[in-house]
């Protein structure tokens, strides 16, 4: 009965991840930079969610449809203005680039939100659903059904709208897509608001679960990248494999060897998946 | 190389002067700013002349400094403490670099960062030997007075900078730096033509892991007390590559270029946007990595116009 109620609480764990890689992943895959400022990009649209609830009533689920065409157009105009003019420069200028830019977006949210944690809680509670013995929080089960829904969209996006189809060519070979008319700069740059679109829109979710304080962006960017590299670059099931596979682990884990060994035991299996299985979980380097 | 080298002992000479002026603040910033070149020229072996990625430095700083720590914990003296932690860090550079080394690009960048991450929870963990999250006292000698003591920790920091300095020059000039430059430029081809590739990036490895390593040991006994968020800090690896930039990749005075204008830029941000230093300093990169990806020395200056 306990590991199926930590499987339970793992895999509500890992649509949640899912979410939260997706778009991280996207990115890595189409444009070939690691965005550092996803984690950042979280956390900002759960102070979103936070501020929208606590001011206004807006219900989170409800400030996601706000977060979600504010981080697009933040990213879209990120990639225009900044991120593309380094896009073709080697890993170590793309990766500084970012980090520079997470730094400045970190610090600037510490200034205007201070350091403490903020937790948005939901008046009245949604309660506990009892299925078989198995307890599961209702906020937590909606967050990981919407979390699934979102990263279901842009899979469908991806696979059946003209502009995904486009991305998806660009990712495989960006000099055919471009022959072929694909403008391949406003692929990147909405490639890149999508990416920040899936994080923003994490947020609200993330923030009615845990504690939101800005020095949480790392944690979750680690996250993205142990996902990443557990299900395969740029494909968005590689992202669902991952991401449910990263909460059922951290779920076991923790009861194995305790909680605080949940990070160690995350970035192990991150170098020893590097090592052995580099292309991922799913084995071939997905095209969504 | 000769050159070079002479440069590099007057360069040496008078910065040893510094201690004459006798000045607390200048003797702080100048063993600060000589860790900083350490570090920016262990990065140098592995990042600068074999074009690798790494984001490992804040790893082997830590374990270095953690290493050096916990071993005058239990009575080594400190000089033997400090060559202790050099040689675990070298140690456990061979062992990750036969590991990691074999990735490439944005993957070898993030393994390389989640060492730190990695190494940062196991010391919060083991709190009987490393006192976990409440962090570790170095013993105080009580036979010296403060102004000694700076004096000393400078000049420790200085010949570790001379020393790591002659490692970089004797690399870059032999086969050894030659075989990297071969690795940066193109591994496949380097491979192909008889290049023990293996060899030679892990032995830049360890010379990066030994070097920063050896700066943490001293770090910790020149501040008394660490703690693994200020030593495992992942900053201290983007510094090491924003050193190194600012002065130009791969040269062999760059990366101490780099460090003194990084460190004059740092401490006047510090100085005075205490709130926002962190964000000044993502600015500084940002604007860095736009505009002078080569380094300053890659500015366009009116006197040099028509020079490549």
């Amino acid at each position: 009965m306990l590991s199926l109620q930590i499987l339970a609480n793992g895999l509500v764990l890992g649509g949640l991840y899912a979410c939260i890689a997706a778009g991280f992943s996207l990115v890595w895959g189409v444009l070939n930079v690691i965005n550092i400022l996803h984690g950042s990009f979280i956390v900002l649209g759960g102070y979103l969610a936070y501020y929208a609830y606590a001011q206004f009533g807006i219900h989170p689920f409800v400030s996601i449809l706000i977060a979600a065409p504010l981080f697009f157009a933040l990213g879209y105009i990120l990639q225009r203005s900044l991120i593309n003019r380094m896009i073709a420069a080697p890993v170590l200028l793309t990766l500084s680039l970012t980090f520079g830019l997470d730094l400045m977006l970190s610090n600037g949210m510490l200034v205007a939100f201070t350091a403490d944690f903020k937790k948005l809680t939901l008046d009245p509670p949604l309660g506990v659903l009892n299925l078989g013995g198995i307890a599961l929080p209702v906020d937590r089960l909606f967050a990981m059904v919407l979390a699934l829904a979102l990263t279901g969209l842009l899979y469908l996006l991806l696979s059946r709208s003209r502009i995904g189809r486009a991305i998806v060519a660009v990712r495989m070979d960006r000099e055919a897509a471009a022959l072929m008319g694909v403008n391949v700069k406003r692929i990147y740059a909405v490639t890149f608001g999508l990416g920040a679109l899936m994080a923003g829109a994490s947020g609200p979710l993330l923030a009615m679960i845990f504690p939101i304080s800005p020095l949480s962006g790392p944690v979750y960017l680690g996250k993205a990248f142990v996902i990443c590299v557990l299900g395969g670059l740029g494909s968005v099931p590689g992202a669902m494999i991952g991401g449910l596979a990263l909460g059922v682990v951290e779920s076991f884990g923790a009861l194995w060897f305790g909680p605080e060994h949940a990070i160690t035991l995350s970035f192990t299996l991150l170098i020893l998946m590097l090592l052995f299985r580099p292309t991922g979980l799913l084995g071939r380097t997905g095209y969504a | 190389m000769r050159k070079s080298a002479l440069l590099a002992a007057v360069l040496f000479l008078l910065v040893a002067l510094v201690p004459l002026a006798g000045d607390a603040y200048w003797l702080r910033l100048g063993t600060t700013m000589l860790m900083y070149g350490v570090i920016a020229m262990a990065w140098n072996f592995i990042g600068g002349l074999a074009g690798y990625p790494s984001f490992a430095s804040a790893a082997f700083f830590g374990l270095g400094a953690y290493a050096g720590a916990v071993a005058q914990k239990l009575g080594v003296p400190m000089g033997l403490a400090w060559t202790l932690a050099g040689a675990l860090s070298l140690a456990f550079a061979a062992l990750l670099g036969l590991a990691l080394l074999r990735l490439r690009g944005h993957y070898f960048a993030i393994a390389s960062l989640v060492v730190a991450e990695v190494l940062r929870e196991l010391v919060n963990s083991a709190t009987d030997l490393t006192g976990g999250g409440m962090g570790l006292n170095l013993p105080v000698p009580h036979d010296a007075t403060v102004a000694s003591q700076s004096e000393f920790f400078f000049y420790a920091m200085l010949a570790l900078a001379a020393i790591t300095f002659a490692a970089m020059l004797w690399a870059t000039h032999s086969k050894l730096g030659f075989g990297l430059r071969c690795i940066q430029q193109n591994e496949s081809a380097a491979d192909m033509l008889g290049v023990n590739t293996t060899l030679y990036k892990v032995a830049a490895f360890m010379l990066s892991g030994a070097f920063a390593g050896a700066a943490g040991a001293i770090y910790a006994s020149w501040v008394h007390y660490i703690e693994p968020p200020d030593v495992f800090d992942v900053l201290y690896s983007v510094k090491a590559i924003v050193m190194v930039l600012l002065g130009g990749a791969g040269s062999v005075f760059g990366p101490l270029f780099g460090a003194a204008i990084f460190l004059s830029l740092e401490e006047l941000v510090w100085r005075n946007y205490l709130q926002v230093h962190t964000g000044v300093l993502g600015l500084m990169i940002v604007l860095l990595v736009l505009f002078l990806p080569k380094g300053v020395f890659s500015l366009r200056l009116p006197w040099r116009k028509g020079k490549p």
